[in-house]
């Protein structure tokens, strides 16, 4: 009896890494998925912190593409390695923090990496030669290849037939003609094999799935790396860059206002780990302070704070201001009016 | 069979999920694991995770601000 085949799959939720897995799995090959998650990955459950999307659902995509294909799904935290991918970009950044060539190169590493610990036969991208500026390229699929390791055992099923054809095909493992030759930015090949498959409802995110491709997340991301004088960050920083207004009236510390209530829930979880306040006299936003602000820099916070409340109007407010240890302190100040916050305190 | 308990409280999808696939790594078919989240998605994530890995969910519990699932270590 043949060995049975099996393909390790990168799966990231969208159409292009589903059409790629089933055309895999046509072929009779074994194949389960794997996902790597930097924390930078868009997640419909990041935005339902905020109340506004709370009708969007709150499903994962790259589960739901893994129970509709029929195969298992490992997910693989890879904060931490992730880091130096992100700080030390060996090709550079896309338009915004995006290292998007290294990270494709780090994450095929890792799944080659998957595929030898499992005793897999190749791996399988829904790569599309032409599909992204950074990523996906005539000119980068071969560095991917070369400098992941994955070498010709890195196949990319909707664009196979525009390449060199790999060990799984030159071993007859899967057949190159039942493979495709898509290219270029347009979506209607895609479609048109995900109506064949029956697919009717995928996920198409516009932007990517990475908030490093966001112009304003990764302009947070620079601003706190700036401010504190070093690349470092932890996934808490991550996490906190997608929620609340951002205000930074100078190096030492930054304010972090909630907008909704969702929002303000889900900060509530660091105030053991932030200095925090709120208006005591009115209702009002629950705020975050990072960094290191002095005496007179709380009572600036405060007043932004005073700000954002209902009590906006007011001649004068009192705002609870807690440290990490929760230990409570008022401080009465005036808000602070529109005309006296800068456009660039908003990051 | 042992029971266990994971706090996954602040984290939010797909580390509720990634915490429950690494601890029934660690767990034997049978055992039963209750993790506590706060990020409503999980009742999504972590019911469709375990249906793809062959574990049985057994309850799920919605609170205000707590999620609650209660799983069963299959093969």
């Amino acid at each position: 009896m043949s060995k049975q085949i099996r393909a390790v799959s990168l799966i990231s939720g969208g159409l292009d890494s589903m059409l790629a897995t089933k055309a895999i799995m046509e072929q009779g090959v074994h194949v389960e998925g794997i996902n790597f998650f930097t924390g930078f990955c868009v997640e419909g459950h990041t935005h339902a912190i905020r109340k506004k999307d709370k009708v969007k659902p709150k499903r994962n995509n790259s589960l739901w593409v893994a129970e509709t294909l029929g195969i298992k799904l490992h997910i693989i935290d890879i904060i931490e390695e992730y880091k130096d991918v992100l700080i030390n970009p060996k090709h550079g950044y896309g338009a915004n923090m995006n290292p998007c060539l290294d990270c494709k190169v780090f994450m095929v590493r890792k799944a080659k990496e998957w595929m030898e610990e499992n005793d897999f036969d190749f791996i399988i991208t829904g790569e599309v030669m032409g599909q992204r500026p950074m990523s996906q390229r005539r000119e980068t699929m071969p560095i991917i290849s070369a400098e992941s390791g994955a070498d010709d055992r890195l196949v990319r099923p909707l664009c196979a037939q525009n390449l060199p054809a790999t060990l799984p095909e030159r071993e007859g493992w899967i057949h190159r003609d039942q493979l495709f030759d898509f290219s270029g930015r347009g979506r209607k090949p895609q479609m048109a094999l995900a109506n064949e498959y029956g697919f009717t409802d995928y996920s198409q995110p516009a932007g990517g799935c990475c908030f490093l491709t966001d112009e304003s997340y990764s302009k947070k991301l620079v601003d706190l790396w700036q401010a504190r004088g070093t690349k470092e960050y932890d996934l808490d920083d991550v996490m906190l860059l997608k929620v609340g207004r951002h205000i930074r009236p100078n190096s030492d510390f930054k304010v972090i206002v909630a907008r909704e209530d969702g929002e303000a829930r889900f900060m509530q979880g660091y105030k053991k780990s932030f200095l925090n306040m709120n208006c005591a006299s009115h209702r009002g936003p629950l705020a975050l302070i990072d960094g290191s602000p002095s005496a007179e820099d709380l009572h600036v916070a405060a007043r932004i704070v005073a700000r954002y409340g209902q009590g906006r109007e007011a001649e004068e407010v009192e705002v609870t201001v807690r440290d990490r240890e929760g230990n409570e302190s008022t401080l009465k100040v005036k808000p602070m009016g529109v005309d006296e916050m800068p456009k660039e305190w908003f990051v | 069979m042992s029971t266990y308990q994971l706090d996954a409280k602040r984290l939010l999808c797909p580390l509720p999920v990634i915490r429950t696939q690494d601890k029934i790594k660690e767990l034997q078919i049978g055992d039963i694991l209750t993790v506590t989240c706060t990020d409503p998605g999980v009742m999504q994530d972590i019911p469709a995770w375990s249906r793809i890995n062959g574990h049985k969910v057994l309850k799920t519990e919605s609170g205000e601000y707590e999620f609650v699932i209660t799983i069963e270590v299959g093969e």
